[in-house]
């Protein structure tokens, strides 16, 4: 089984995912006798490219050329596309971040590829060849059969594991010869929230809701997020009524996020928002009202009142963390 | 400016998630569809742009009969005319493929989706078609203006906005804050009923992935009270007991 990666970096940089994606790829190769190749399309330094091979991966090709410096769908799945036909791949592994999904569906209409996005489990194949994903926004898991020889997976963040694995990963500059005739989108502008951990890639979020009654309480919730290293988030009202930026929304209506710990402040835990965070690892709600109904999908609760709680909480956040460090 | 909007019929959001026939099919039974409400946004952004420049927006599902009162509500909202491709949306390819048939011989200069679909979550037929109908694709835009054949364009990017420039024809998959949803009136609902809404038959093409089956999540065990006084003792077993800090 030859396996292809989408090593995707953000400004030089590998991301997190990109390592989650290549660990997978590596243990499904090392059942079947396969081999793995990281792409790396963008401006990427040697030593950087060289790190991919901690993980797994056998073989590292990059394209650098002018075209892929800045991101372009178009260009990108091409370059994907032309690394699997090089090396005659046979499955095509990327995060479900929002490049790879934008990546991900065209190189499988290149390559007439079955697709399958969401993916959260390895794949089965002693019978074809069968994945997990999950539907309805994380209230159902579907199993799903890929029939085409070449198959390309989108693997949700935060659902496998970084593994050391370490190979000397020989280092190929390629050139897919695509030229900027097949860019047409032009980027004016980019706006990262800087200093901030990503919500979709974040394994720790602390999320609140109309309980925290107004924007100006919001510090409470940024501050316990800056100890623990989280990202922050929040409930549809909130964002509506602009207490919060929309890209914090989640649910069904907004992100569906996966992290290792999801604390809910002042959110009543409405089917639609737990849609979207009912997969997170562990889950902590934080409600005065006892029959909210948060209290049933959370693994930890406090009743009480959010204003009287949070500076017990951050305090002893802060003790945690200086004795930790 | 002719406008296309890519429209599925979703369970609505408050639907308890049931399977039915040995855990292969969704159970239907009881349940209410909508449109997908991305969908729903990507539809009336595209009438606000037609109203400002003259165009007609087409609204098509790839969708058997059952669909068709959503079809006609998004006549009623507002959109020109409904093509509805008679076939079972088996996946996201076939989908794709499907619309793209329709959508070559028609010159469209946009074409709109949902960021995703509610109930499959794929969030891969914008990118699909703009490869099979060799256009561009953008993802997850929040505000898009149209000036002399070139799109004003923002869009999410992971941590992050972009804005960027495209030229007509593209793809783009319509995210939350585009615009706000409209609800049809009683005029729109009178004019649906005449309003064209065609039923084109299938290519021949096979979904190259199948759904075999499906789980619910096990339930959550019982949650673990922490009383308001010890309420910082939540960290510490965050620590040595769930191992998630
Ligand atoms: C089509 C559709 C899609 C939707 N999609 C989403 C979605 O994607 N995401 C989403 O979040 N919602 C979504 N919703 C909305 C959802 O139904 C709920 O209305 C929403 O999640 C409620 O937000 P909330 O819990 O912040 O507010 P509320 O329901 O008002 O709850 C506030 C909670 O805070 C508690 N509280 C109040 N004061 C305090 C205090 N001092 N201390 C502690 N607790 C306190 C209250 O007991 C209450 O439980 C959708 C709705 C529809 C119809
Ligand atoms: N059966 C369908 N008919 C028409 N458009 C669809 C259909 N399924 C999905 N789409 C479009 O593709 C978008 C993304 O869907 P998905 O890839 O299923 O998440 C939706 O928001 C719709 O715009």
């Amino acid at each position: 089984m030859k396996i292809i990666v989408f090593a995707e970096n953000q400004d030089g940089n590998f991301k997190k995912s990109t390592f989650e994606a290549i660990s997978y790829a590596a243990q499904i190769a090392a059942n079947n006798n396969g081999n793995v190749t990281a792409v790396s399309i963008g401006n990427v330094s040697a030593e950087k490219l060289a790190e991919l091979g901690k993980y797994g991966a056998d073989h590292i090709v990059s394209y650098a050329q002018e075209v892929f410096h800045s991101f372009s769908g178009e260009a990108y799945s091409k370059a994907i596309s032309h690394a699997a036909k090089s090396l005659n791949a046979n499955l095509i592994i990327v995060s479900n971040t929002y490049s790879g999904k934008t990546i991900a569906p065209r190189t499988a209409a290149q390559l007439s590829a079955g697709i399958v996005s969401g993916v959260i489990s390895f794949p089965d194949m002693q019978n074809g060849f069968k994945v997990r994903r999950t539907v309805f926004s994380g209230k159902a898991y579907a199993d799903v059969n890929v029939n085409t020889s070449i198959k390309v997976l989108a693997i949700t963040p935060n659902s496998f594991a970084i593994l050391d694995q370490p190979k000397t990963a020989a280092i190929e500059i390629m050139d897919a010869g695509i030229g900027s005739e097949n860019v047409h989108t032009k980027s004016t502008e980019i706006a990262r929230t800087s200093g901030k951990v990503v919500l979709t890639e974040a394994e720790l979020v602390i999320s609140a809701g109309r309980g925290m009654k107004g924007p100006e309480n919001w510090h409470m919730i940024e501050n316990l997020a800056d100890i623990l290293g989280a990202a922050t988030a929040c409930s549809k009202p909130v964002s509506d009524m602009h207490w919060r930026p929309h890209s914090e929304h989640v649910g069904q209506t907004g992100i569906t996020i996966k992290p290792n710990l999801y604390i809910a402040i002042g959110i009543s835990g409405a089917i639609q928002h737990l849609a979207g965070v009912s997969s997170s690892k562990v889950i902590v709600a934080i409600n005065k009202d006892p029959e909210a109904p948060f209290f049933k999908a959370a693994d930890y609760g406090i009743v009480g009142d959010a204003f009287e709680i949070l500076p017990l909480i951050t305090e002893a956040a802060k003790a945690f963390k200086s004795q930790q460090a | 400016m002719k406008i296309l909007v890519c429209m599925s019929n979703v369970p609505d959001t408050t639907t308890k998630v049931t399977f039915a026939e040995n855990n292969t099919k969704f159970n239907t039974q009881g349940v209410q569809f909508i449109i997908n409400p991305y969908d729903e946004l990507a539809l009336t952004r595209a009438l606000e742009i037609t109203e400002k420049q003259t165009g007609t927006v087409t609204v098509v599902n790839v969708g058997l009969a059952d669909t068709e009162p959503n079809v006609r509500k998004a006549l009623a909202i507002g959109a020109h005319e409904a093509v509805r491709i008679n076939a079972e949306p088996l996946d996201a390819y076939f989908v794709a493929e499907q619309i793209a048939h329709y959508a070559k011989g028609e010159n469209f200069d946009v074409i709109l989706t949902g960021r995703e679909s509610i109930d499959y979550n794929g969030g891969m037929v914008a990118g699909l078609l703009g490869e099979m109908l060799n256009m561009p694709s953008i993802n997850v835009i929040t505000a898009i203006e149209i000036e002399n054949g070139i799109a004003h364009l923002e869009r999410d990017i992971d941590g992050g906005r972009e804005k960027l420039d495209c030229p007509i024809p593209f793809v783009a998959s319509a995210q939350k804050e585009l615009t706000e949803p409209r609800i049809p009136n009683m005029r729109g609902i009178m004019a649906a009923r005449t309003k064209p809404l065609k039923v084109l038959e299938p290519t021949g093409s096979q979904a190259n992935t199948l759904t075999t089956s499906f789980e619910l999540p096990a339930p959550k065990g019982a949650c673990k009270l922490i009383d308001v006084a010890d309420a910082g003792k939540l960290i510490e077993l965050l620590h040595t007991e769930a191992k998630v800090i």
